[in-house]
């Protein structure tokens, strides 16, 4: 499909259309959580431990309590004893995650106290005055020490600090190794970073003492939130109402601040007062959730004289930081696609979550689909390498042909759709692949390092939680929905209601524009609402590049509910089957009779005030809701280790064209092109956007971003003089060419874009990167390629 | 700690309120005069969040004391639309070109870029990089960003 009958054949998806909620932020009229304010607001501040391991002793907070001003000063000890440890991804009863330190303190920056007073600057001031009994005891930061026998234990009750190791091995890959004529092998990584949104964490909490309910405003982007509140606070889900109409500045998968959620509803109903925590930049990026998957890739291929690849093993060992929650199962998510886009027989996974004294991991973009894309990448440039083939043709032989779909995976996962040698044609065309080899080989003719990358990767899409059930057999959870109420009022607008909050993914323009869509009416007239948590209907929240799919699914569903039932009334008035009526725009005429006709108001008020003009025994009013279970879910893993995960998987390809200083190792990058197949679009800014911000999210992570710690376990990157973070500067004008592949599994062949770009961008760096060291002979596989690192590597200091 | 009277212009009217020495210009305009429209990003002058026209120039309202700006004129985003409310055309062509996602950034974008058009009409996309450069945005890649600013350029070119 061309870009002309992708759109040809819809009203208003596919077609420009501006953003609804841009308008609020272009006037400085979003609101974001710290935007909402409330008479008597306390604010807190969190008391951080100095070492990266310590025993608590004692907490004074005697002085602080003495500063006018400060209200209380809670620790890890009272929230032990009053609340439930907060969820685990895996079953580790012995490793329990309580919002403030108890009785030991795991990493630098661990939040150990919290100071509660009548202004942010009094209960920083407060923070000083707490004086905390510390001894610092032995601590493990580096994920390969931490896995020795003899290493410091961060959790003493787990009895180790490897917290899942599980091998699957699927079809022959002993065979498959043995009887291939060429192997290799190498180590890749993926330091600790994330996509760090430039708004923090923030969540205000007020008990409302009139009606005994909680209420929450929070930058949120969590599924499952409320009843994670319930649950840790033990209050029924219903005393929980969540206001999810809240604007998130940025998340990226990141913001899922249960812990400071659970503080300030615990101090709200404790002190009567609504209680605010708004994350300063160092409370973010030390304690807070903000740090992405750190890994380490031991990578085998086995491989063909012509570059086929047949088999693959890959060993991953992951960093989770000090406390788990959910971050061991990024380690299952690229199961997924473990093969990436190519059609390898047979392969194995060994999946290693350490835990150390640092940071909790939590949930990035991709939910470790990135790195598991680079360590893939990194593999194929090397196959082609070894074998002095071109990198485009290794692919082209070992991509899965367009005529293969769908196309079962060794892991179990079905790929949907796809056609990635015509993506790559194309993108190769419109870049000028050969232009762009010359001009590289110009470059280096005037003596510079320049490359030519080159990545082929997928994004698995739809979300749901196979990854769960897969690394933790007692958790059977495979219901991943998502839901929308629309209703029509009495005089004919239609407002439609989704039960979560958004930051940035455009889920209001989403909703107006498929509902428009299936009831031919205009979208600027549909109103999209996030429900307050107690008013919404069941949702998995924006995860898993899902809620094109799944948010859109739902909102068709309960548009065609709504069409359906004004089919009904006006089969009953017309006294005529549904069959003999046409649909246009919301009016409804006999067919073959177009002056019989029955207007949208007219159908609308017989729903809202003429029953007795309505079918008999039919439900008053218009609206309707569709909950659906995301496609292919609904499943258990198999007993032989297979899996479907995400159903619909979109492909992109990247070109960059970079220059190394060889003095600095500083890296420019030229050119950049890419093509992204992800199905129908629904809306073409959003998904431009988004893809340009992967991109960018994926160039930082490639050669700029780290969380990085030293040898006493200090964070050195709490800042963002520290934490490099791209600029207009470093990120380049991309060249985007689109084709189109439409899902046969999703309402209007969309699949999710929610991850695009980052998924592919830090392989093709690494690969241009690579291409420009090759002529020295030299080569780096290990993420961000700094300046210092590869000035180090050009001048002869490192291996 | 005792608190100063602080008088300032913000989007042309006279606003006052009281803060002590130590409170920075964003939080007094956002918690004392409810401004809320400029954000607060890093509080260490990095991000470009808060920014805001100062005397005509943009400064990071993180980076200075409510004090300092006592009797100066200040433009926030709030302050860009006509007095009807009509949007200004670099808001439009934000909106048209979709030069955001989450919004967070957004006051500060169009800060530096309404600066940057009043003193250049005419900025080339290396002077509109070099514009925003200052102003960290993680959704968009900047692209769409300079494409709205090129887009109101190309305006402000066929007007004149």
């Amino acid at each position: 499909m061309d870009d002309t009958t992708a759109s040809q054949e819809f009203r208003y998806i596919t077609k420009k259309r501006r953003v609804t909620e841009d308008r609020r932020f272009i006037t400085g009229r979003g609101h974001f959580a710290a935007d909402y304010n409330f008479p008597g607001l306390l604010h807190v501040a969190m008391v951080t431990s100095p070492y990266a391991c310590a025993e608590i002793k004692g907490i004074d907070a005697t002085a602080a309590l003495a500063l006018p001003g400060v209200r209380y000063v809670l620790t890890g000890a009272e929230l032990f004893e009053n609340i439930n440890p907060l969820l685990s991804g895996l079953d580790l009863p012995n490793v329990k995650r309580i919002p403030l330190a108890h009785e030991r303190a795991r990493y630098a920056g661990e939040w150990v106290a919290a100071v509660v007073a009548e202004s942010r600057h009094i209960a920083e001031d407060a923070v000083e005055l707490v004086e905390v009994d510390y001894n610092p005891i032995d601590f493990v930061i580096d994920p390969e020490e931490a896995m020795q026998s003899d290493a410091p234990l961060v959790h003493p009750q787990h009895g180790s600090n490897i917290l899942c190791d599980k091998t699957w091995v699927w079809g022959d890959v002993d065979d498959d190794f043995a009887s291939a004529p060429h192997n290799l092998s190498f180590r890749a990584k993926w330091s600790r970073n994330s996509t760090v949104p430039i708004e923090t964490f923030v969540v205000t909490a007020k008990w409302d003492e009139g009606k005994d309910v909680l209420d929450v405003w929070a930058s949120i982007q969590m599924p499952k939130y409320p009843e994670q509140i319930a649950r840790a606070l033990s209050l029924p889900v219903n005393a929980v109402n969540v206001h999810f109409d809240v604007d998130v500045g940025g998340s990226y998968g990141l913001k899922r601040g249960i812990r400071q959620t659970v503080i300030v509803s615990y101090l709200t109903c404790k002190l009567r007062a609504p209680v605010r925590f708004n994350e300063d930049r160092l409370e973010n990026m030390s304690g807070g959730e903000m740090h992405g998957p750190d890994r380490i890739f031991d990578m085998d291929v086995a491989y063909n004289d012509d570059g086929v690849m047949h088999s693959l093993k890959i060993k991953a060992t992951d960093d989770a930081g000090c406390y788990p929650g959910r971050a061991p199962l990024q380690l299952g998510k690229p199961v997924s696609a473990i093969v990436g886009p190519y059609r390898i027989k047979s392969a194995s996974y060994n999946a290693i979550s350490v835990t150390t004294n640092k940071t909790s991991q939590e949930a990035v973009r991709g939910f470790g689909q990135a790195p598991t894309n680079f360590a893939i990448e990194t593999m194929v440039d090397k196959v082609a390498r070894a074998l002095g083939m071109n990198r485009d043709e290794v692919r082209r032989r070992n991509l899965i042909r367009a005529d293969e779909f769908p196309y079962r995976i060794p892991s179990g996962s079905e790929y949907d759709s796809g056609d990635y040698h015509a993506v790559l044609d194309k993108l190769q065309d419109s870049a000028g692949w050969q232009e762009l080899l010359a001009k590289r080989d110009a470059l280096r003719a005037k003596g510079k390092l320049a490359g030519l990358g080159m990545s082929t990767c997928l994004e698995p899409s739809g979300g749901n939680s196979s990854f769960e059930p897969f690394l933790n057999p007692k958790n059977d959870t495979t219901t991943w929905m998502e839901s929308c109420l629309i209703k029509v009022d009495m005089l004919g607008s239609i407002t439609a209601l989704m039960g979560t909050s958004t930051s940035g993914q455009g889920h209001e323009t989403l909703l107006s524009a498929v509902i428009g869509e299936v009831l031919e009416r205009d979208p600027d007239t549909i109103r999209g609402v996030h429900a307050e948590s107690l008013g919404a209907l069941p949702s998995n929240s924006p995860v898993g590049s899902r809620m094109a799919i799944m948010l859109g699914g739902a909102a068709a569903g309960a548009a065609e509910k709504i069409k359906k039932q004004l089919l009904e009334i006006a089969a009953h008035n017309f006294q005529l089957p549904v069959e003999r009526l046409v649909y246009d725009g919301g009016d409804i005429s006999v067919d073959g009779d177009p002056d019989k006709v029955m207007t949208w108001n007219t159908l609308v008020d017989i729903a809202h005030r003429n029953y007795h003009k309505m079918p008999l025994g039919s439900e008053p009013g218009l609206q309707a809701q569709h909950t659906w279970e995301v496609p292919t879910g609904g499943a258990l893993p198999a007993e032989d280790g297979t899996v479907q995960m995400y159903p619909c998987y979109a492909f992109e390809a990247h070109i960059p064209l970079v220059t190394i200083d060889p003095d600095t190792g500083q890296v420019e990058i030229l050119d950049y092109h890419m093509g992204h197949d992800c199905g129908t679009v629904l809306n073409p800014d959003i998904v431009r956007g988004m893809t340009f911000g992967g991109i960018a999210h994926g160039i930082g992570a490639a050669l700029y971003e780290k969380f990085e710690y030293d040898e006493g376990g200090q964070h050195l990157s709490g800042s963002f003089m520290d934490y490099l973070l791209p600029s207009s500067h470093e990120i380049p004008h991309v060249e985007m060419i689109k084709h189109y592949t439409p899902s046969p599994l999703t309402t209007f062949g969309q699949k999710g874009s929610g991850e695009s770009g980052y998924l592919g961008a830090p392989a093709a760096i690494a690969s241009a990167v690579n291409d420009a060291l090759a002529p020295l002979g030299k080569s780096i596989e290990t993420l961000p390629m700094r300046v210092r690192d590869l000035e180090a590597l050009i001048n002869g200091q490192t291996e | 700690m005792s608190e100063h009277k602080i008088t300032l212009t913000v989007n042309g009217r006279e606003m006052s309120g009281y803060a002590e020495a130590r409170v920075t210009l964003v939080d007094f305009l956002r918690d004392v005069l409810g401004q809320t429209g400029t954000h607060i990003g890093c509080e260490h002058g990095v991000c470009g969040a808060c920014s805001v026209v100062l005397d005509g120039k943009p400064v990071r309202s993180c980076l200075m004391y409510a004090v300092m700006a006592d009797g100066h004129e200040i433009t926030t985003v709030e302050g860009l639309e006509g007095p009807e409310g009509e949007l200004s055309p670099l808001q439009d062509a934000f909106w048209e070109n979709h030069a955001m996602q989450c919004g967070y950034c957004t006051p500060g974008m169009l800060i530096a870029t309404h600066t940057l058009l009043q003193e250049n009409p005419y900025p080339d996309e290396a002077e509109i990089r070099e514009a925003i450069g200052g102003n960290l945005c993680r959704c968009t890649g900047y692209q769409q960003i300079v494409e709205a600013v090129q887009m109101t350029a190309k305006k402000i070119r066929e007007a004149s």
